[in-house]
Formats: C-alpha cells, sequence, structure tokens
C-alpha cells in the first residue's frame, strides 16, 4: 500500500520567528509520496507554526522548503497552494455566511472549473453529510459537519499533498474516528499524500504511517507510528497523561 | 439607577435571532425589582433620576447661555427650556419604563419581530419588490409630471439626488458589503471623478460622455493607489487609513489653486448632449430637432435617465461579479482571509480589484454629479458624504442590493421630506425649521434600525450557487466572520 519512498516535502533546518521570540528550532522533516506523516506535540510546541511555514506564512529565517524538488522557501502563500498542496487549518475556518456549495467552490479557485462537478460528486460520497447540507450556509453546520467541509473544501483543490491542522479538535470521540476514516481511505484509494497536525496522540499515530514528536520546537522522536506508540516517553507525555 | 435598566435592555435585545426566539415562545413576565417595589414606583424613581441627572447636565448646557453684550459676554437664563428638557426626558423616560423597559410584555418585542418578520420576507417578496421598482423607476419622470404637474422638476431633481446615491451605495457595496473592506474614504473617489470630467472639460474641452470612461478609469486607479498601502489593514485600522486618504484628496483639491481653483471651485462645466444634441433653447437644440416645444424639464429627464442606466449598470456588474470567482472570492475575503490564502486566493489581487472596481463607479458617479451641478468645489466631497454613502450601505444591509435602494429612498427622500414640514413650525415657534435637526432624526433612525435589525434592513444574503433548488437556512444566529 506504500508507494516507493519518493520524497515530496522535506523540511530542512527550519528555522521561525514571532518577532524575537523562537518558534521553530531547525526542524528537519520529510514527507514521502503516498504517506501518512503525522506530528504530535503538547499546546505551544510549534506543531501549528510547522504548519503555516510550509505555507509560506510566516517565513522561516532559516533552512528551507523543498516540494516536489522545488524550493518553495520564499514563495508567498497562494503561489505554494498552485503547486498542489491543500491546507484545512486550525479551527477550520470554513466561510460561516457562504453556503457549503459556495465553500467548495472556493476550495476549486485554482481548479479547472470543468472538473467542479465530478469532485464535488466525490467529496459527497466521501461526506455524505455534506451533501445533504448543501444549500445550508457553513456557519449553521455542527462542528463536525464544518471540520468535514474543510477537508472537503481542501480536496476541491485536488492536492497531491493535504495538511490538516487537528482535525480532532473539539468534535466528538465518533466523528473523529469517521474523520480519521475518511483520511485513511483517501490515502489507500487514492494515494494521497497527508501530513498530520495533531494533539489526538493516539489516534493520529495509528493512523499514521510515520510520526514526529515535537517538543518546544524541536523534533525529538520520529518512526513509524507503531513504533512511537510503543515508546515509553511517548505513552507517558501524550497518551497515559492525556486520559485521565 | 439608569445603568441596571439599560443592562437589562441590551443583554436581551441584541441578537435578532434570540428576539425572535423570545416572541415566538412569548415572553416571560420580569420579576420585580429586588427591593420588592412595585413596577410603577421603580419606574417612576427611576426617571425621576433620569430627570435629576438632566436638571444637572442641562443646567450648563441648556439652562445658561452666553450671549454677546456690549462690553463681552453676557449670561443669560433660559430657564423655561431648562424646566421643558427635564420634563420631557422624566416624561419620556416614564413611558419607556412603563412600556418598554421594565413592562410584563414590553411593546417593543413584538414590533421587533414584526419588523424582523418583513425583513425576512423580502427575499420571498424581494423579486416583485425588484420589477416594481424598477418598472417605477422607469416610468417616473412621466409619473411626476402626470401626477404633480408644476412641482416635477423638484421631484426629478431628488430622484436624481437619490439615484445618485443609490449608484454610489451600490458602488461602495462592492468595496464594503461583499469584500468586508471598511472604507470611510469613499468620497474620494467621488471627488476624483468629478475633478477629472471638471478639468477634463475646462483644459481640453471633454464632453461628458468622452470624459466619463476616463473619469471611472482615473478613479480606478487612485482606488489601487489608496489600495496598495492599506493591503495588510483590516478593520479600524483600514477605516482610519481611507478616512485620512478622503480628507486628502479634499485638502489637496483644495489647496492645489493653480489647478484646481481651490475653494472658488469650476464652473461652467458642460451638460452632456444626447449624441451632439444640446438641450438648449436654440435651433439645433434638443428641442427643435424632435419638434418638440423647448422645455428645461427634458434636460432634467434626460439626466434622471443618464444616471438610472449608470446606477443599472452598476448593478448589474455587480450581481454578475458575484457570480464569477473574482465576486466569490471578494464575499470569502470577508468571511476569512486566512482561509482565502490557503485556499490559494491572491488576496492582494483580490483586495485591489475590490477597491478598483469600487472607485471606478464612485469616479462615474462623481462626473455625473459634476455636469448635473454644472460647478464643483471641494465643499460637495466632505466627510459627512462618505459617511451617508457608508450609512446607506449599512442600514440597507451590508451586500444587499435592494437594501441600498431602499435605504438612500428613506434617507434621502427622508432628509428632503423635512423641508416640507413647514407646518411644525407653527407648534414649535417661528425659529423651528425641521432640517436643522435632520442630523438628529437621522441619528435616531439608525440607533432604531440597529436595534430591531442590527444586521441592516435586508440582512439575509442570497447565495449565489444553486444546485438544485433553494434551500434556504435562516442566518440570523451565525455569528458574522466566527469560523468556528
Amino acid at each position: 500500500m506504500r508507494a516507493a519512498a519518493e520524497t515530496l516535502l522535506s523540511v530542512r533546518g527550519v528555522e521561525t520567528y514571532y518577532g524575537k521570540i523562537i518558534a521553530l528550532r531547525g526542524v528537519d522533516l520529510e514527507v514521502s509520496r503516498g504517506e501518512i506523516v503525522t506530528m504530535i506535540g503538547a499546546n505551544g510546541a510549534g506543531k501549528s507554526t510547522l504548519m503555516m511555514t510550509i505555507c509560506g506564512d510566516p517565513k522561516p529565517r532559516n533552512g528551507q522548503i523543498l516540494y516536489d524538488g522545488a524550493d518553495i522557501t520564499a514563495m508567498p502563500t497562494h503561489e505554494i497552494m498552485r503547486l498542489g498542496i491543500a491546507q484545512s487549518p486550525e479551527g477550520r475556518r470554513i466561510f460561516p455566511r457562504m453556503t457549503v456549495m459556495e465553500n467548495l467552490q472556493m476550495g476549486a479557485s485554482l481548479v479547472d472549473p470543468s472538473y467542479f462537478e465530478d469532485d464535488l460528486k466525490r467529496v459527497s460520497e466521501l461526506f455524505p453529510r455534506l451533501k445533504e447540507r448543501l444549500h445550508q450556509r457553513g456557519g449553521t453546520l455542527s462542528g463536525g459537519e464544518q471540520q468535514m467541509l474543510a477537508i472537503a473544501r481542501a480536496l476541491m483543490g485536488r492536492p497531491k499533498l493535504l495538511l490538516l491542522d487537528e482535525p480532532s479538535l473539539g468534535l466528538a470521540p465518533l466523528i473523529v474516528k469517521q474523520i480519521f476514516e475518511t483520511i485513511r481511505e483517501l490515502n489507500e484509494n487514492e494515494g494521497l499524500t497527508v501530513f498530520l497536525v495533531e494533539q489526538n496522540a493516539f489516534h493520529a499515530l495509528k493512523l499514521a504511517h510515520r510520526g514526529y514528536v515535537m517538543v518546544n520546537g524541536n523534533i525529538t522522536m520520529s518512526g513509524t507510528g507503531a513504533e512511537l506508540l510503543k515508546r515509553e516517553e511517548v505513552r507517558a507525555a501524550y497518551l497515559e497523561g492525556g486520559r485521565h | 439607577m439608569a445603568s441596571s435598566t439599560t443592562r437589562v435592555k441590551t443583554s436581551d435585545e441584541k441578537p435578532a435571532g434570540d428576539q425572535a426566539e423570545q416572541a415566538s415562545r412569548g415572553h416571560a413576565p420580569r420579576p420585580a425589582g429586588p427591593d420588592g417595589g412595585s413596577r410603577f414606583q421603580n419606574s417612576l424613581r427611576d426617571a425621576a433620576m433620569a430627570a435629576f441627572l438632566v436638571a444637572v447636565l442641562g443646567f450648563f448646557f441648556i439652562g445658561l447661555r452666553t450671549d454677546i453684550a456690549p462690553g463681552g459676554l453676557d449670561i443669560k437664563a433660559r430657564w423655561t427650556a431648562w424646566i421643558v428638557s427635564i420634563l420631557v426626558v422624566f416624561g419620556g423616560r416614564l413611558a419607556l419604563n412603563l412600556f418598554v423597559f421594565k413592562a410584563e410584555r414590553p411593546v417593543t418585542v413584538g414590533l421587533g419581530a414584526q419588523i424582523s418578520a418583513v425583513g425576512d420576507a423580502l427575499p420571498g417578496l424581494g423579486k416583485w419588490l425588484v420589477r416594481a421598482l424598477l418598472a417605477f423607476a422607469l416610468v417616473l419622470p412621466f409619473f411626476f409630471m402626470t401626477a404633480f404637474p408644476g412641482k416635477e422638476r423638484q421631484y426629478i431633481d431628488l430622484a436624481i439626488l437619490i439615484m445618485t446615491y443609490i449608484m454610489l451605495g451600490w458602488g461602495l457595496n462592492i468595496v464594503v458589503g461583499l469584500a468586508g473592506l471598511l472604507d470611510l474614504g469613499y468620497v474620494a473617489f467621488y471627488a476624483v471623478g468629478a475633478y477629472s470630467f471638471a478639468l477634463l472639460a475646462q483644459y481640453f474641452d471633454f464632453g461628458f460622455w468622452m470624459a466619463l470612461p476616463l473619469a471611472g478609469l482615473l478613479a480606478a486607479f487612485w482606488g489601487i493607489i489608496l489600495g496598495f498601502p492599506v493591503l495588510r489593514l483590516r478593520g479600524d485600522y483600514l477605516a482610519i487609513v481611507t478616512l485620512a486618504f478622503g480628507e486628502i484628496i479634499r485638502i489637496v483639491l483644495l489647496n492645489w489653486y493653480q489647478f484646481t481653483n481651490g475653494p472658488d471651485g469650476i464652473s461652467g462645466i458642460p451638460k452632456p448632449t444626447l449624441f451632439g444634441l444640446e438641450f438648449s433653447r436654440g435651433d439645433d437644440g434638443f428641442a427643435a430637432f424632435f419638434g418638440l416645444d423647448y422645455s428645461p424639464i427634458h434636460r432634467f429627464i434626460y439626466l434622471y435617465y443618464i444616471i438610472l442606466v449608470l446606477a443599472l449598470i452598476t448593478n448589474v456588474v455587480t450581481i454578475r461579479l458575484r457570480k464569477l470567482p473574482i465576486g466569490r472570492a471578494w464575499e470569502a475575503l470577508r468571511e476569512d482571509e486566512i482561509a482565502c490564502r490557503s485556499l490559494g486566493i491572491n488576496t492582494r489581487n483580490t483586495k485591489l480589484t475590490a477597491f478598483a472596481i469600487g472607485a471606478m463607479f464612485g469616479g462615474f458617479a462623481g462626473s455625473f454629479f459634476a455636469t448635473r451641478q454644472g460647478f464643483i468645489s471641494p465643499e460637495s466631497f466632505t466627510f459627512i458624504e462618505s459617511a451617508m454613502i457608508l450609512a446607506i450601505v449599512v442600514l440597507g444591509g451590508l451586500g444587499s442590493q435592494i437594501g441600498v435602494v431602499v435605504a438612500s429612498v428613506a434617507m434621502i427622500g427622508g432628509i428632503e421630506m423635512l423641508r416640507n414640514l413647514g407646518f411644525l413650525s407653527q407648534i414649535f415657534g417661528s425659529g423651528f425649521d425641521p432640517v436643522q435637526y435632520r442630523m438628529l432624526i437621522f441619528g435616531l433612525a439608525m440607533v432604531l434600525i440597529m436595534v430591531w435589525k442590527p444586521r441592516g434592513l435586508v440582512s439575509t444574503r442570497e447565495p449565489t450557487a444553486v444546485l438544485k433548488e433553494k434551500k434556504l437556512i435562516d442566518a440570523e444566529a451565525v455569528a458574522q466572520g466566527e469560523g468556528h
């Protein structure tokens, strides 16, 4: 099921600052084509900053980000997105006063309009709930539906690499399971490469092929999902501790 | 005292959705005051407090007045005015307390729900309302000529004025309503359009129709000039910069005496022609050409149709743009800029096009204004104009095209109506001129609308894309700008 390990995204020694405060202290990371890679870590570890840095806002002060062999470090966000990276940002950020349909249209803005019908059908199959609510305003959806919409919107851009920032945030366990199941399907059936930032370490590591652990802007551990799940440090910091 | 009741009021009157809900499940009786006093006593005490406050504040503001007297200023006491204002506040506060603030069934609850119902019915009713209004707009000059002979000139002139504001409102709606960029300096583009035409006419003998596209282009160009430095700003910060921009343009026009003639303005701006036919008494005029008797009203009718067509073009372009990717991107930008960027939207270009296209229509309206007036000076382009246009857009409901029409008619027409209320001076004395109070009435109207329809008269947003049939879920309760 895993394609040959050809690197799609590689982050090399990236340091990102917010003013004088350092948020990422030289992060190295690789995502291969067809892989699900997850990044786990506590609040404020720098996971979302890394996600945003890959998308070009903020720009890293040092280091390099390569996507599909091209250097995207200095590119503006909208041009990075044109290369086939789609992001479901933290906090979902759907357009609340626009309908589900219009939200999806926004996701497809970079794609040839002739694909729209087919893509709409495809995401409706992935998320049947959205199909029922196509003409409802985004803001009237439940949290889980909004998350589905955020992912569906990202998929409308026909990405090669899907970046997901905490899709499980604030959702009921059952919905989280559904969403993660959909991500797995997308990866297995369509070979979509996924980079997932999560606090929900247990589910994320179970889903992912490989994982990284971030502490204070540094990557402290990496390995396959199963390996990391077994590691004492990970269990202590992110699993048992979080499941009281 | 007053503060406690005010707090109660605001907390349950804020969201319109809540209001409707409250009305539908019947209003629960309010508990009596903490001290157990009866409602009437509480109301009375509260009103007395308010009256006392007015007595204290009004002592200096109303009760005493300085007058110029020989050898300096003289203090004059106006005790009648002072006492009358105290009584008015006492009575008003008492009535509000009894019927609204402390009433078991406040009259405003039902009223608010009724007004909401009218507004919510608008989309359904909207199609017919729009058609009826359009049909009326098309025959309006002839309607006034037959219905009010002798007064038609005044009414058509008013219609031209209202239509100008409708066009400006629609133009600003692109920037504020769709793209969500709060622009307090929209009058700058109006001024650029007006001065472009006036100066082109003065220096190069341009006619209206030749200058019109150029004026639009120049205004769009200034829109981009303004757009660039404010790209990174949003909300309050953007509002301040655009406000300053509006003032800068006006002050430059005022002080660049050699070029713009400064405060003296530019006069003798040519009137528009119909394919070269002037609306004059001469043998080569419009009336002679068509074998009609000359009448000055012809020119007014012509001007009316020019602004009607210009406004309709603005409207059609906006409606079309909303359905295109660029228009959708504007609306998405209003909702969430970060999400837009993460979807690969070039937010810089999106904002600049919104500024440019909005400014362009402002420029068109400006050159129409110049040709209608025949004389322009920086006086016509003060901040109050920007505020008026913005008020039209906000009161009408951000992003709503028909809302702009309703708000323009109500506000511009309403202010003009005040001029006809001469009978009021018989009640309030000969010195009373209702026009003097128009800002007060204007403010009051705004407060009332914001209390009952906080998102504008027409607050439901019409979706631009539908798959099969429209299924609209009311979004009154949806928080604006909140993505989660």
